[in-house]
């Protein structure tokens, strides 16, 4: 019972990334029709927001300290980080400690930028293009971006840490009256699956509730109507690829604390979040959430040892398994509709 | 008119792909029958081929590797100050290339995958004329390099490879392997945590899936149980796996009082940094501390680990904080030119090649069977090992006391370095702290050991490629 209870939570952050990702990988298929490959990359560069700012907060002037040495046996020179030395010791860390949910700030505008920017120059030229080249150009795209950023960081995952007040684990088990330890789950990943919820429903409200939503559900149902009645959707789609990289890049900041970025990560992510848009069903947004958790879980449960001694190796093929039972009995996936990438 | 243009074309084609075919295919096989080995060098210039993972989850190792690799080609070629030339016990290195020849090398990226390694190897073989192939971050391609290297006809000269297979059960004649393995790190490991940590504890272990994580796992358990400790469980994990959050949470349930992680690279800093997030080093289990052991150890990887590494035990092969001239003439000069201290990744790398071209030296001639002699040598032998298997080329100076390359093996003996994290560093590189220098005596095993292929484990004969 309580190792269910561990995997299920332990479902939810990872569930949580694949829903956010595939959220946005369906919300750009709906609008512009194009399958975006790069969308992992978006991930991954909002991830890199995180180190980025945090770099940026801890930029430092050299002091030399001349009783202590470094490893060539000349004087240390110690580093003083310039946010310190501006608003004190104090301010300036706690500044530091909260680089990641500060990297929001950044990370909406960069993402909203780096997106508008993809959708103008590069994938625009691609929308009558068939699927298959979509594929290859934004794949193409990010390799370059992730080459780019190896570039500057480097091979190594990059340790972003969480705020301390969020270091450390929720004992669930003492809450359902077990004895301690037994179900631990740490704070940040807690915040982030809140965070998830949150962004989600956000996105549900702004197509749901305003206007411009409206117009841009009727432009997914029906774009050349749409376009009819004089309404310019084009410029409205472009800002809905905005708002999905957006929503991947913040996704990939608040994800820097449970997974140490590395450049590959986006990749690692979106061929999974490409399987969790099947699985849900083509262009649609709940089904792109609901299979997002479920195969997040699911692929928990499998990495369980109880699982794997049953099944060797389940763990790495948990989830194509699941998705080849889904289209071999829903062909459209879990809530998809009829006609989407029919035609 | 589009007919007669396609029926040109196509003879063109026809004609290029038989020049293609006779240019890659026969070619070569003349040239190498009319000189005897494989890419002999003709001209002024003899090339060494550097193939590192340059992507994948042990990229910055490779990374590392290859700058070690540039600088022992600049002080082979005489330029910089040096380096270890100066201190290495074989004099025969004047910093004029190797044989007269200046040394120019290509590089790969192994990807930290067999066939993408295997690839990048034959590439550097065929199109490149490489007559030497070292470097790698990763057992599974180290084996699978050093076997096409044996095909081929090329000396391997192993980076950093840790499984026991790589000199065990997979060795080859063309193949030589400097760095320690898992049998050496559990050799030197066990009585060290049996020390700090009591002989009643109980393991759980998490193991990168190939063969490194296997016979690491393997030689961590002997000699674990060997001390006392009984193990719960071995769960293997998928290289690369990012998120390692679904095989840490059972860990508690388990009833284990030590996590042992079997990874490496990016692999382990992840690992290692969710086992801390998610609490394991503040518990109590057993009525003792929860303790996490990381049997193989870098500096690149404590870096990466941060304050997550801060007390937890490992071995590693050389340790830049070694005092001996050797290792200071390799710091200084690497870290005059790349602003920070070298990984033992990168040291490997760079005796590997010196200790080749060393060997060339000796030999008089890059053929392979003459390189393979001049390493096996046979008039060297380490003291205070009364073992007929016990002799090989005997080298010091390379910043791990005197070393026996053995020749039953291809495998070099020499002290093992036990770490842990340091507790409070005093800059960023200062994160590994050197525990204990086990004597090689205490590591030493024989050629026909269970673990290491048994009495069937051979060598073969060296293969010059003609």
């Amino acid at each position: 019972m309580d190792a269910i209870i561990l995997q299920i939570l332990n479902g939810l952050d990872k569930g949580s990334a694949y829903a956010l990702i595939a959220l946005g990988l369906t919300l750009i298929f709906g609008t512009l029709g194009v399958v975006n490959f790069a969308h992992g990359a978006l991930f991954m560069i909002g991830a890199f927001c995180a180190v980025t700012l945090q770099r940026i907060l801890t930029l430092s002037f050299e002091q030399v300290d001349p009783t202590q040495k470094d490893f060539l046996g000349n004087p240390l020179k110690v580093q003083v980080p310039y946010v310190e030395s501006w608003f004190g010791p104090d301010i300036g860390a706690f500044i530091i400690d909260w680089a990641v949910p500060l990297a929001i700030l950044l990370a909406i505008p960069v993402m909203l930028v780096i997106g508008i920017a993809m959708e103008r120059g590069l994938i625009k030229h691609f929308y009558k293009r068939p699927h298959a080249e979509q594929i290859l150009v934004t794949f193409g795209l990010a390799i370059v971006l992730q080459e780019i950023v190896k570039l500057f960081f480097g091979a190594n995952p990059i340790q972003t840490g969480a705020p301390s007040v969020f270091t450390g684990s929720f004992d669930f088990g003492a809450l359902l009256g077990m004895p301690p330890d037994v179900i631990i789950y740490p704070y940040w990943r807690m915040v982030y699956f809140l965070f998830a919820v949150v962004v989600i429903g956000a996105v549900f409200s702004f197509l749901q509730f305003t206007t411009f939503g409206m117009v841009v559900r009727a432009g997914m149902a029906d774009r050349e109507t749409v376009g009819l009645l004089g309404i310019n959707i084009d410029r409205r789609f472009t800002i809905m690829f905005g708002v999905a990289a957006v929503v991947a890049g913040t996704a990939g900041v608040m994800y820097a604390p449970i997974l140490a970025p590395n450049y590959h990560m986006g990749m690692d992510f979106l061929v999974l979040s490409f399987v969790v848009v099947v699985v849900g069903g083509m262009g649609s947004l709940p089904g792109a959430v609901a299979a997002g958790f479920l195969l997040g879980i699911l692929q928990s449960f499998a990495s369980m040892n109880e699982v794997k001694s049953v099944i060797p190796g389940i763990d790495q093929v948990i989830i194509y398994l699941v998705a080849i039972i889904i289209l071999l009995t829903r062909p459209r996936g879990l809530l998809g509709r009829r006609g989407v990438m029919e035609e | 008119m589009s007919d007669l243009k396609k029926g040109i074309s196509r003879r063109q084609v026809i004609k290029t792909g038989l020049a293609g075919i006779v240019a890659t295919g026969i070619a070569p096989t003349i040239i190498t029958r009319a000189y005897g080995y494989t890419n002999e060098p003709t001209g002024s210039t003899v090339k060494f081929g550097f193939n590192v993972p340059q992507t994948g989850p042990y990229a910055a190792e490779g990374m590392d590797e290859l700058r070690a690799q540039q600088l022992a080609v600049e002080h082979l070629n005489g330029e910089g100050d040096g380096g270890m030339l100066n201190t290495f016990s074989s004099k025969m290195l004047k910093g004029n290339g190797v044989l007269g020849k200046k040394v120019e090398f290509v590089t790969g990226d192994t990807q930290t995958k067999s066939d993408a390694a295997r690839a990048a190897a034959r590439s550097m073989i065929e199109k490149d004329g490489v007559v030497m192939i070292n470097g790698g971050s990763s057992s599974g391609v180290a084996v699978a390099v050093q076997g096409l290297c044996q095909e081929a006809g090329i000396i391997f000269m192993a980076g950093l490879t840790h499984s026991n297979d790589t000199t065990g059960k997979d060795r080859k004649a063309n193949g030589f392997r400097h760095f320690f393995d898992a049998y050496m790190s559990g050799a030197a490991l066990a009585p060290v945590l049996a020390k700090a940590y009591g002989t009643d504890r109980q393991f759980y272990m998490l193991t990168a899936d190939y063969t490194w994580g296997w016979t690491q796992a393997d030689s961590m358990k002997t000699f674990l149980e060997a001390e006392g400790w009984n193990m719960v469980t071995d769960v293997r994990t998928p290289v690369g796996a990012g998120d390692f959050s679904s095989y840490i949470t059972p860990v508690l349930q388990s009833g284990a009082d030590t996590l042992i992680l079997n990874h490496y690279g990016g692999d382990m800093i992840n690992s290692l940094t969710q086992a801390v997030q998610f609490g394991l080093r503040d518990k109590q289990v057993n009525g003792k501390n929860f303790e996490i052991i990381v049997p193989l150890y870098s500096e690149l990887m404590a870096e990466g680990a941060g304050e997550n590494i801060k007390g937890v035990y490992g071995s590693m092969n050389w340790n830049w904080q070694l005092s001996d001239p050797g290792t200071q003439a390799f710091v200084k000069s690497f870290g005059e030119k790349f602003g920070a201290p070298p990984s033992n990744s990168a040291h490997t790398c760079y005796v590997q090649t010196l200790l080749y071209a060393d060997a060339v030296e000796r030999a008089g001639s890059f053929n392979p069977c003459a390189v393979v002699e001049a390493l096996e040598d046979n008039t060297g032998s380490l003291e205070g090992i009364s073992s007929a298997s016990n002799k090989g080329f005997l080298f010091d100076g390379m910043g791990n006391g005197k070393t026996l390359y053995r020749s039953a093996d291809h495998q070099c003996f020499k002290d093992v370095l036990v770490m842990k994290g340091k507790e409070s560093p005093s800059n960023q590189y200062d994160v590994l702290e050197i525990v204990e220098t086990t004597p090689v005596s205490q590591i030493y095993y024989e050629p026909d050991h269970e673990m290491f292929g048994g009495a069937e484990a051979s060598l073969g004969t060296c293969n010059p490629g003609a």
